[in-house]
């Protein structure tokens, strides 16, 4: 089942929830819906669901229109982002809900239902946990007879809601990876909504990132983080430098650096730069283009190490990320003077009428 | 055993100013009508009992009150609804007027019922000409007047429930495929439960010990519109202290026996709010 969503729009008074949106999701797709609060993507993934409606737009289903379709009859699994149990139910009354208030030519009987509630316990690993209520389980637990009692209805689209927010980190990690593997074997098309992008690149078969209402690029994980269509996506994936360039005797450069090239042949006065931490190059030779900086700290993160470092010709403060193996190899440490250069940036152009431009350095500039 | 350290102490002192509290305003006034009706003694108890007067003002009494409770638990669910669910123009004065009934001196409510509901009067007059119906002066006045004065309880005790109720549970149940009915009835009946089986004890006891408003719609027939607390002020007006004392009584241990049924429906209701053993 192919889901086309075209120029979908919805307004909540004087603010404009979606505006605009366009998107196609495949036959067994994960994808997700990443972007801070107020971007638009729980009110999309409502839509999807039924419990909310677009003033404009369409969402077609193999071509029939799936917003005449009410709620209770779209076969869709929602699970929500506070997984709205009903709490006077035990888990096994939860999960076999959706098969008890069908019609009752459409109801399995009885032993059918509980044999399969069974099934589905046993699948998100709460055997033996049915005669329980939501107030005695875990959040980790809640969390999958919520999905439990979604998948019950066989669905032909599975919408999460924030899955993992309000999780610990270590279930969070735990969970993620097991929704992965159920995913892959269930085939079951999945849209989930995240303001969390580790978990949107970790997870996703594609990533759509919202910024205002708007789809600002949907992508592979690996495009959306390396190849950004726009600063916002920039910022909002991963951490990033911002480094503003202008135009020195021809060239866009700062404070002594420049990229070299020139993809706008001097029509943009100002642009901006930005650069991960993984692709600031430490220790750069005295003869190469780059900023001398000052080590202000470095926090140990596990197997990487982050930089704070204090660029005095730019006026601004740098982060850089390194291998923690190399911190020692590197003698780095706070107060250590150093030369800092770029290896790679996306550089967008101030002024409009350019495009942007994925540098990369032409040689390793590196003297690690 | 290591005594528990609480945030707030002091168990001991509530503990103790709750039972002497409950001892002075509850406990003494009953156990002095208990001692009081011992009077007459069990023959007089049983001699009373089987006194047809009395059993038909017991009857009209609880079931009158049952009746009452039960037509205000379906009213006050559906004006608790209507006042959390809705906005419109008037809700806060409509939210104001729901306690009225508690405000009102009951013999004024018992007058003004019983000038609408008499044959000459309004509600009363029209009634009678188009169904064929006698409100005051009959049981169904008494009934009348029973669901006036209990009416915001039910009211009072659902809607805060209402109001906190996750509207995420309905939206789950219905993309689950079930139809409004079934999630009125499968998911928001059975979380106002607790609440609505409060309010209709709470409303079922005060019909139960209703009598100013009562008396002046019931036109007081004995054997027919005549309630027990009526029989307890005549024995006492008659100088029959001990006979008064013990209706008292007897009235006190259907309600006690009323009440204590429906905490237990109330607590099972709510099984799944408690938590793991």
């Amino acid at each position: 089942m192919t889901l086309e969503l075209s120029r979908l729009s919805r307004r909540f008074a004087d603010f404009a929830a979606l505006d605009d949106v366009s998107l196609d999701i495949a036959p067994g797709e994960f994808l997700a819906l990443l972007g801070p609060s107020g971007s638009g993507k729980t009110t999309l993934l409502r839509i999807l669901a039924g419990l909310d409606h677009p003033d404009a737009g369409s969402v077609r289903l193999d071509g029939r229109d799936f917003l005449a379709t009410p709620a209770r009859s779209r076969k869709v699994g929602l699970v929500f982002q506070h997984y709205a149990l009903f709490r006077h139910l035990t888990v096994a009354e939860n999960v076999a809900f959706g098969l008890r208030v069908r019609p009752w030519r459409a109801r399995p009987k009885r032993a059918e239902i509980a044999a399969r509630v069974e099934a589905l316990l046993q699948r998100v690993q709460l055997e033996g946990l049915g005669r329980r209520y939501p107030a005695q389980l875990s959040g980790g637990q809640r969390q999958r007879v919520a999905l439990a009692r979604a998948l019950a209805v066989e669905p032909g689209l599975l919408l999460l809601d924030e899955p993992f927010g309000a999780l610990d980190a270590q279930v969070r990690v735990a969970l993620r990876r097991w929704l992965r593997e159920l995913h892959e074997d269930l085939g079951l098309t999945t849209v989930f909504v995240t303001h969390d992008q580790e978990e949107a690149l970790e997870l996703a078969d594609r990533v759509a990132v919202m910024n205002r209402g708007r789809i600002e690029q949907i992508g592979a994980p690996g495009t959306v983080y390396q190849d950004p269509a726009t600063p916002f996506v920039c910022e909002f994936i991963g951490k990033v430098n911002r480094i503003p360039l202008a135009r020195e005797d021809g060239m866009l450069g700062a404070a002594g650096w420049t990229p070299g090239r020139d993809p706008w042949r001097g029509g943009q006065a100002r642009a901006t730069a930005y650069v991960r931490p993984e692709h600031l190059a430490l220790g750069v030779a005295g003869d190469r283009p780059g900023w001398q900086a000052q080590v202000r700290h470095v926090y140990l993160a596990g197997s990487v190490a982050h930089l704070e470092l204090d660029v005095q010709a730019l006026a601004q403060t740098l982060e850089a990320d390194v291998a923690s193996e190399d911190l020692a190899r590197l003698g780095l440490r706070p107060g250590l003077g150093l030369r800092v250069a770029p290896r790679r940036a996306v550089v967008f152009p101030a002024g409009s009428g350019g495009d942007r431009w994925v540098w990369q350095a032409d040689e390793a500039v590196v003297a690690v | 055993m290591a005594a528990r350290r609480r945030v707030l102490p002091g168990f001991g002192l509530g503990l103790g100013y709750t039972l002497a509290y409950l001892g002075l305003i509850v406990l003494l006034p009953l156990s002095a009508l208990a001692w009081k009706a011992s009077g007459i003694g069990v023959a007089g108890l049983l001699h009373l009992l089987a006194a047809p007067r009395t059993q038909a003002a017991l009857r009209l009494s609880f079931g009158g009150a049952l009746l009452a409770a039960l037509a205000n638990a379906a009213a006050g669910l559906l004006v608790a609804w209507v006042l959390v669910r809705y906005r419109f123009p008037g809700r806060r004065l409509l939210d104001a007027l729901v306690d009225l009934p508690f405000a009102l001196p009951t013999a004024v409510a018992g007058i003004a019922l019983t000038a609408l509901y008499a044959p000459n009067g309004w509600l009363g007059q029209a009634l009678m000409e188009h169904l064929g119906v006698k409100v005051a002066y009959s049981r169904l006045g008494v009934v009348v007047a029973m669901v006036f004065v209990g009416f915001p309880f039910v009211v009072r005790t659902v809607q805060p429930v209402l109001a906190t109720l996750d509207r995420e549970m309905e939206e789950a149940a219905e993309s689950l495929g079930a139809r409004r009915w079934q999630t009125f009835a499968r998911v928001i009946l059975p979380m106002l439960a607790p609440a609505l089986l409060t309010g209709f004890a709470l409303a079922l006891a005060r019909a139960v010990g209703e009598y100013g408003s009562v008396i002046f719609i019931a036109g007081n027939i004995p054997m027919r519109s005549e309630i027990a607390p009526l029989l307890i002020v005549q024995k006492l007006e008659a100088f029959d202290y001990a006979g008064a004392a013990a209706l008292g009584v007897v009235m006190l241990g259907f309600s006690f026996a009323l009440l204590a049924a429906l905490s237990l429906l109330q607590r099972w209701s709510r099984r799944w709010a408690e938590q793991p053993a």
